[in-house]
């Protein structure tokens, strides 16, 4: 249930709340028209939190509790394709039931905005986070995010909504959110002013594409082979654009907020100089910094890349950051069975990504923190050690290691 | 999206409007059935309508890129999303006209689907789609008895014994169709009582079904109407014929046209004439004999499907609508 008591926000302030309640506020602030709901943990917190916004009359939206994931997406692709602007989300294999809607919300370029409060799928059954769920969209042409604190949930909700809704974009976007980590960890927000959110967040404005009476156009019809690939083409190309939209979005929310890092794809943490660069995405980044502060106080030439785009993949920026260690030890919360290096996705992402250096560091990769299992400080002093030993005898031994699990 | 558009009931043929919001541009076959309904449903409902078309032959048959039939605004929904598809742009509607996004006016929204995509795959979203009571919103199963656009499969609405791509007749089997078609309008009507409207229809009576479409639209909330669609391809007839099967499946007793508003039932058409008595049923024979997916069908069949016409009618606590009976004790 809801920590804190619904409000709206005229003024700025500070809030104890939880990435769920962060992303609900957002919703407020943005002034969603359609959200759809289903249960299934732990993305639903942020639907209890809305309901409950609604039901103290603190914002007025249509809520509708759908009877599947399914419907979920389908309702809101609807009601996107009318120029209404919208929210929805699930977890784990609620994601992968609404597969089918959440493939054509791409195909169909509507701008919806959805949370995965990412969850372990099944079976066997685990409700602890891991990131397979949402890295099943990265081939479908989404906008996929992943949030580390609270603050970066409200923050890149509103502008998820900007870039996704951009008449040079209109791509969904969906916002990664570690569940229990983020979904239901609280810290310390700071809640911008409706006012400001206004002065950022355009309406939504579908223009020649919007399906009403006035505007009769025929929406989605077959293309078969004569027009397909011309139509994934252009969809491409808005993906290729986003980057720049987003950049864009980027740079004015810092103007108006306040805050905001130096890029909106990529977060260096002690970067500068590191031999050994650690790179992950979402809440693992806590852990990892700690351990590398740690590290880099006894000495060690240490690193951490916070990958928060995964599409588009800042393919660029990643290469200047990476091109200058000697090792890069990835940190998969997912896996890919029977990939090239049976290892992780976001590996295989990097790897291909460096591929085009002339001087390519060693790459290992660890899978860690399956089904919300807790990646601690130790782990990571430990994938370091492993990482420096590969550098300094030129070998690798074992290209992927799975960290901390019972043999 | 409070209120409804003024759409009175028709009367007499001479009154139908001319205009025609379906139009050329479609390549559905001949006799098509279907696109009747298309034609005649829109025709009914006017121009400030948005309809949404689950995957099935009206979408793949009518609306090919670069060409569309729909003169109103129209979109695609997947196959199992007509409910879903009809809820989402309702919400989107009504949100933004009551928080001032769009101006006021009632727009009529209407989703269809095939039987796969409604009585099979679309199921529990239509279930919600009829739960919310604040949208006003249509939804037609156009029910052709099969998956008729990709190669004629069975679906949970063909009739026992029916060939088709998925059941055909064998030298060991002679029936791999085992199942009796949905009682669907009945099931959707009972399970949520609240409906406004819920009908059957079929184009063979074009200004009953026009009706229908419009005591749909003006009841105020979700409601839906089931039309048996002949169809030469998968049921295996000259395409000429369409009309007179469409008649003939009400004539023998298999398909019963009825309204049922606010809760209540009328009959109509031959059904009522043949529930008051004053018509007498046709054997079922005169109408699976006319067409090849059932030109298997052996003496024993016939009366099989017959005994189960007759049990509709004569067992049934409501002919053609309710099988359950209550207890004697």
């Amino acid at each position: 249930m809801a920590t804190v008591k619904p409000k709206p926000y005229a003024e700025s302030k500070e809030e104890l709340i939880s990435g769920s309640e962060a992303i609900g506020i957002a919703c407020a602030l943005a002034d969603v028209d359609v959200i759809t709901a289903y249960p299934i943990r732990p993305y639903d917190t942020v639907m209890q939190y809305v309901s409950r916004l609604k039901a103290d009359g603190n914002f007025d939206f249509d809520f509708i509790v759908a009877e599947s994931e399914h419907s979920q997406f389908e309702i809101v692709k609807h009601a996107s394709a009318v120029g209404a602007r919208t929210f929805t989300g699930s977890s784990g294999v609620g994601w992968f039931y609404a597969f089918e809607a959440i493939t054509v919300t791409a195909g169909l370029r509507m701008p919806v905005v959805a949370m995965v409060g990412n969850r372990a799928l099944d079976d066997p059954g685990a409700f602890g986070v891991e990131h397979n769920d949402a890295m099943a969209v990265r081939d479908l042409g989404w906008h996929l995010y992943w949030v580390a604190t609270a603050q970066e949930a409200l923050d890149m909700a509103l502008i998820a909504w900007k870039v996704a809704e951009d008449p040079r974009v209109l791509l969904p976007f969906a916002l990664s959110c570690d569940g229990s980590f983020l979904t239901h960890s609280q810290a310390i927000v700071q809640v911008p002013s409706q006012d400001q959110v206004d002065r950022f967040l355009p309406s939504y404005q579908r223009g020649t594409l919007q399906l009403h009476p006035d505007n009769p156009i025929t929406v989605a019809p077959q293309v078969n082979e004569d027009w397909l690939m011309e139509i994934r083409k252009q969809t491409d190309e808005a993906m290729r654009r986003t980057s720049d939209v987003i950049k864009e979005a980027y740079d004015e929310f810092r103007e108006i907020f306040g805050r905001g890092d130096p890029s909106p794809f990529i977060e260096e943490y002690m970067c500068d100089d590191a031999e050994i660069i650690l790179v992950g995405m979402g809440t693992l980044a806590m852990p990892t910094r700690v351990a590398v502060r740690r590290m880099r106080e006894a000495g060690e030439k240490v690193g951490f890349l916070r990958i928060k785009f995964f599409r588009p993949f800042p393919a660029e920026e990643i290469r200047a950051v990476l091109g200058k260690a000697k090792g890069v030890a990835v940190i998969d919360r997912d896996y890919s069975y029977g990939s090239p290096s049976f290892g992780g996705v976001l590996f295989h992402e990097l790897r291909s990504t460096l591929y085009t250096l002339d001087d390519r560091p060693l790459m290992l990769n660890f899978i860690a923190g399956l089904g919300g299992r807790e990646i601690k400080v130790g782990d990571i002093g430990q994938m370091v050690e492993t990482t420096q030993t590969a550098i300094d005898t030129g070998k690798i031994e074992q290209e992927t290691t799975w960290v901390s699990v019972r043999e | 999206m409070a209120t409804v558009q003024d759409l009175p009931q028709i009367r007499g043929v001479k009154n139908i409007p001319v205009e025609e919001f379906y139009s050329s541009g479609h390549r559905t076959c001949q006799g098509c059935e279907s696109a009747l309904v298309m034609r005649l449903m829109i025709k009914a409902a006017g121009q400030r309508t948005i309809v949404l078309g689950s995957t099935g032959c009206m979408y793949v048959a009518n609306t090919t890129y670069y060409s569309t039939p729909w003169v109103v605004p129209w979109m695609h929904t997947q196959l199992g999303s007509a409910g879903s598809a009809a809820t989402g742009t309702a919400a989107g509607l009504n949100s933004m006209m009551r928080k001032g996004k769009m101006t006021q006016e009632p727009i009529n929204v209407i989703a269809f689907c095939g039987d796969g995509g409604g009585v099979d795959m679309g199921l529990s979203a239509l279930s919600a789609a009829l739960q919310h009571d604040e949208y006003n919103l249509l939804i037609i199963c156009y029910d052709n008895e099969s998956y008729a656009n990709t190669d004629i499969q069975v679906s949970g609405s063909s009739p026992w014994g029916a060939n088709s791509t998925f059941s055909p007749p064998g030298s060991e089997i002679r029936n791999m169709n085992t199942r009796w078609k949905k009682n669907m309008a009945p099931m959707l009507a009972v399970g949520h009582p609240d409906m406004k409207y819920v009908a059957t229809a079929c184009a063979s009576y074009g200004l009953d079904f026009n009706n229908k479409v419009r005591r749909a639209l003006t009841s105020g909330g979700p409601t839906f109407i089931h039309c048996i669609d002949p169809c030469p391809k998968g049921w295996d007839y000259d395409p000429k014929y369409s009309h007179e099967l469409g008649m003939l499946a009400i004539e023998t007793g298999l398909w019963i046209q009825y309204e049922i508003i606010d809760g209540e039932l009328t009959l109509n058409g031959p059904s009522r004439a043949i529930a008051k008595g004053i018509r007498k049923r046709k054997p079922v024979e005169e109408y699976l004999m006319r067409q090849g997916r059932f030109a298997h069908f052996l003496p024993e069949d016939i009366k099989k499907f017959q005994d189960k016409i007759e049990e509709t009618w004569e067992k049934w606590w409501i002919p053609g609508l309710i099988p359950i009976t209550p207890s004697q004790e």
